[in-house]
C-alpha cells in the first residue's frame, strides 16, 4: 500500500516538474520547429503545427547567416560584452575588496548604496542618457553601450564579489604580508587567485547582462549594422510589415541557447549574490 | 625583519600598520587612503552615469526639451499637469500596477510549487532545471519573440489545439465560430498574454530564490517536528512559511521591480496595443520621449515610477536589516 502511494507521489512529481519544464522550454521548442520548417509548411493553418509535415529545410538558416546582418549582431554583442567585462572588473574588484575588508560604518552604507542603484531603472535613465550620448558624439556608436552598461554591472558585481572576498580568511593575506608583500601585493597575488571562481562569475554575469540588455540598445542604436543581437533580431528581421518567421526564430534560437547554458552553470551564484541580505 | 614585527602582525596590527607606522609605509600599505582610492572608481562611475542623469531627468521633466530643440528652458510643472490630463498616461499607470501585481502573485505561488518539487532528488533533475530556467537565462527580447510567433493571429498553436479540440472555429463552438482568437488583437487577451509572458520570464528567478530559502531551513527542525507528530500541513504553516517569509518577500519585491520597469515584453509583443490597452509607463516613456521626441514629457512620465521603486527599496533594506539581526 505504502509503495503504491510512493509510486503515485513519484508520478505526481514527474508530472509536475515535467509540466513546468514544458512551460519554460516550449517557446524554444517552437523556435526549433520554425527554424527547420519549409515556409509552405510553416504557414499552413490546417496541418498539425507541432510536427514536420514536409521534409525539414536549412533555407531559413542560410538566409539568416548570409542575407542578414545576424553575424554582425553577434560580433557587436561580443565586442560590447567583452569591453563591459573589462570595465566592470577594473572598477568592481578593488571596490569589492575594499568594502569586504575595511568597511565599517560608512563602508557598509556605501555597499548598500551601490546595491540600491540597481533599483534606479534604465526606464528613468535612458532619456537623459540619450542626450548624454548625443553630447559626446556617441549616437549610433557601440561605445555608448560600452559606457552605459557598466552602470548596472558594476553595482551588481561589486556586491557579488564582496561576498566572495568575505569568505577568504584574512589570515592568509596577513601571512603573505608578514612574508613581505604589501597590502596591495597581497590582494593581487594571494586574494585574487583564491577568488578566481568569483571573478569568473563576474565575467559571466557582466557579459550575459549586457547581452540581455534591450532598452538602451533600442534607444541609442538604429543603424542596422551597429545593432546587438537582443535588438537586431526583433527589429531587423521584419521587412516592412512582413515577419520572416523562419529566420527570425533561427536567430532567436542561436543567440539564446549558448548564453542560457553558460548562465545556468552560474545561476546559483547569481542568486547567492542577489539574496545575500536575506539568507545567511 | 625581526621577530617582534612578525608577532605584532599576528596580533592583528597589520590593519593599522599604515596609521601607526607613519611615513615608513608606502601608499600600498596605507589602509585608510587605499580603501578610499579603491572604491573611488566604482563610486565615481555610478555617480556620473546614474546620479547625474537622474538629476538631468528631474530637470528635463520641468523643461520643454525636445529632440529637435535640446535647449533647456524651465517651465515648472506644466509637463506633469499635461500628463495627468492624458488618458493614455492614466491607463498605462493602471496597467503597470495590474501587470506587475497580478504576475508576481502568480509567480510567488507557482515558484513555491516548483521549488518544493526541485528540493527532492530525482533522475534527470539537471535537465528539468535547465529547461525551467531557460526563460530567465536566455535574452528576454529573444524569448519574447518566440511568444510573438506563438501568439500569432493566424498560426498560433494554441488556436490550432483549440480548433482540434472542437472548442473554436466551428458553428456553436464554445469559444466562437471564428478560426482564431487573435491573442494580441483583443484587449483582454492581449493583457492576459502580457501577464503570461511576465510570469514565464520571472518564474525561474523566483524559483531559485525560493529554493535558496527552502534549503536554508535546518533539517533537524523539520525532523523534530515530524517526530513530535506535526502533520505536513502544520509543518508547512508553522515552520517552512514563517522561516522563508523574508526570502519570499525578496523574491516578490525583485519580481515587482523587474516587471514594473520592463520595456521589452510589451514593446516586442504588443507595442502597447491594441489601442493602448497594454501600454505601461515604461513603454509610454519610450514612445513619448524617444519616438515622439518629447524628451521633457518622457522624463516626467518615467519619474512616476520612482516613488514606487523608492518604497520597494526601503522595504528591502528594512528586511535585509531584520534578517541580519536573526
Amino acid at each position: 500500500m505504502k509503495s503504491v502511494r510512493k509510486m503515485l507521489g513519484r508520478g505526481g512529481l514527474y508530472t509536475l516538474v515535467g509540466g513546468f519544464a514544458f512551460f519554460g522550454a516550449f517557446p524554444f521548442y517552437w523556435m526549433v520547429i520554425a527554424t527547420f520548417k519549409r515556409d509552405h509548411d510553416l504557414f499552413n493553418p490546417v496541418a498539425n503545427p507541432f510536427l514536420f509535415n514536409e521534409p525539414p529545410t536549412l533555407d531559413h538558416l542560410k538566409l539568416l547567416l548570409f542575407d542578414t546582418h545576424f553575424l554582425t549582431y553577434l560580433a557587436n554583442t561580443f565586442w560590447v560584452g567583452a569591453a563591459v567585462v573589462v570595465i566592470t572588473l577594473a572598477a568592481a574588484v578593488p571596490a569589492a575588496y575594499s568594502l569586504a575588508r575595511w568597511a565599517r560604518g560608512w563602508g557598509e552604507t556605501l555597499g548598500i548604496g551601490i546595491f540600491l542603484t540597481y533599483l534606479v531603472p534604465p526606464t528613468i535613465l535612458f532619456i537623459p542618457l540619450s542626450r548624454f550620448a548625443a553630447a559626446l558624439g556617441l549616437q549610433e556608436s557601440l561605445w555608448s553601450l560600452i559606457l552605459i552598461y557598466p552602470t548596472f554591472t558594476i553595482p551588481f558585481c561589486t556586491w557579488l564579489l564582496m561576498g566572495f572576498f568575505k569568505t577568504i580568511p584574512k589570515d592568509i593575506e596577513e601571512q603573505a604580508m608578514i612574508d613581505g608583500l604589501s597590502r596591495l601585493g597581497a590582494m593581487f597575488w594571494v586574494v585574487l587567485p583564491l577568488g578566481i571562481s568569483g571573478l569568473l562569475t563576474v565575467v559571466v554575469f557582466a557579459f550575459t547582462l549586457s547581452m540581455h540588455e534591450f532598452i538602451y540598445a533600442l534607444t541609442f542604436i538604429s543603424v542596422s549594422a551597429k545593432k546587438t543581437v537582443s535588438i537586431g533580431v526583433p527589429t531587423e528581421l521584419v521587412r516592412g510589415d512582413v515577419f520572416q518567421w523562419g529566420p527570425l526564430m533561427a536567430g532567436a534560437l542561436i543567440a539564446s541557447i549558448p548564453v542560457a547554458v553558460v548562465y545556468t552553470f552560474f545561476l546559483d551564484r547569481f542568486i547567492a549574490g542577489f539574496t545575500m541580505g536575506a539568507v545567511k | 625583519m625581526s621577530g617582534t614585527t612578525g608577532e605584532q602582525a599576528i596580533n592583528g596590527t597589520v590593519e593599522n600598520r599604515g596609521v601607526n607606522g607613519g611615513g615608513r609605509a608606502g601608499i600600498r600599505d596605507r589602509v585608510g587612503l587605499l580603501s578610499k582610492l579603491m572604491i573611488a572608481p566604482a563610486v565615481f562611475y555610478v555617480a556620473a552615469m546614474i546620479g547625474f542623469p537622474f538629476i538631468l531627468a528631474l530637470l528635463y521633466s520641468m523643461s520643454d526639451v525636445t529632440t529637435g530643440d535640446p535647449a533647456l528652458h524651465l517651465v515648472g510643472l506644466r509637463n506633469f499637469r499635461a500628463i495627468l490630463d492624458d488618458p493614455v498616461f492614466l491607463l498605462s499607470m493602471k496597467n503597470t500596477f495590474f501587470f506587475a501585481i497580478v504576475s508576481q502573485v502568480l509567480v510567488i505561488l507557482l515558484s513555491r510549487v516548483i521549488a518544493t518539487a526541485l528540493m527532492k532528488e530525482f533522475r534527470g533533475k539537471w535537465l528539468a532545471r535547465f529547461l525551467i530556467m531557460l526563460p530567465w537565462t536566455a535574452p528576454i527580447s529573444l524569448g519574447t519573440i518566440g511568444w510573438l510567433w506563438m501568439l500569432d493571429s493566424i498560426f498560433s498553436p494554441f488556436d490550432w489545439v483549440l480548433r482540434y479540440a472542437g472548442l473554436l472555429g466551428a458553428p456553436g463552438a464554445l469559444l466562437g465560430p471564428d478560426l482564431n482568437l487573435y491573442w494580441l488583437g483583443v484587449p483582454a487577451l492581449a493583457m492576459a498574454s502580457v501577464v503570461l509572458v511576465h510570469v514565464w520570464r520571472i518564474l525561474p528567478l523566483a524559483t531559485v530564490i525560493q529554493l535558496a530559502g527552502l534549503s536554508s531551513i535546518p533539517r533537524d527542525l523539520l525532523e523534530a517536528a515530524e517526530v513530535d507528530g506535526a502533520t505536513p500541513w502544520r509543518r508547512t504553516l508553522e515552520i517552512t512559511i514563517p522561516l522563508t517569509l523574508p526570502i519570499i518577500s525578496i523574491a516578490f519585491l525583485f519580481g515587482l521591480v523587474f516587471t514594473f520597469t520592463d520595456v521589452t515584453v510589451v514593446y516586442v509583443l504588443t507595442r502597447g496595443g491594441p489601442i493602448h490597452s497594454t501600454q505601461v509607463l515604461s513603454t509610454w516613456t519610450f514612445f513619448k520621449g524617444i519616438e515622439g521626441g518629447d524628451l521633457a514629457q518622457g522624463a516626467a512620465i518615467s519619474l512616476f515610477l520612482f516613488p514606487v521603486l523608492a518604497g520597494i527599496a526601503a522595504l528591502m533594506l528594512r528586511m535585509a536589516r531584520k534578517s541580519e539581526v536573526v
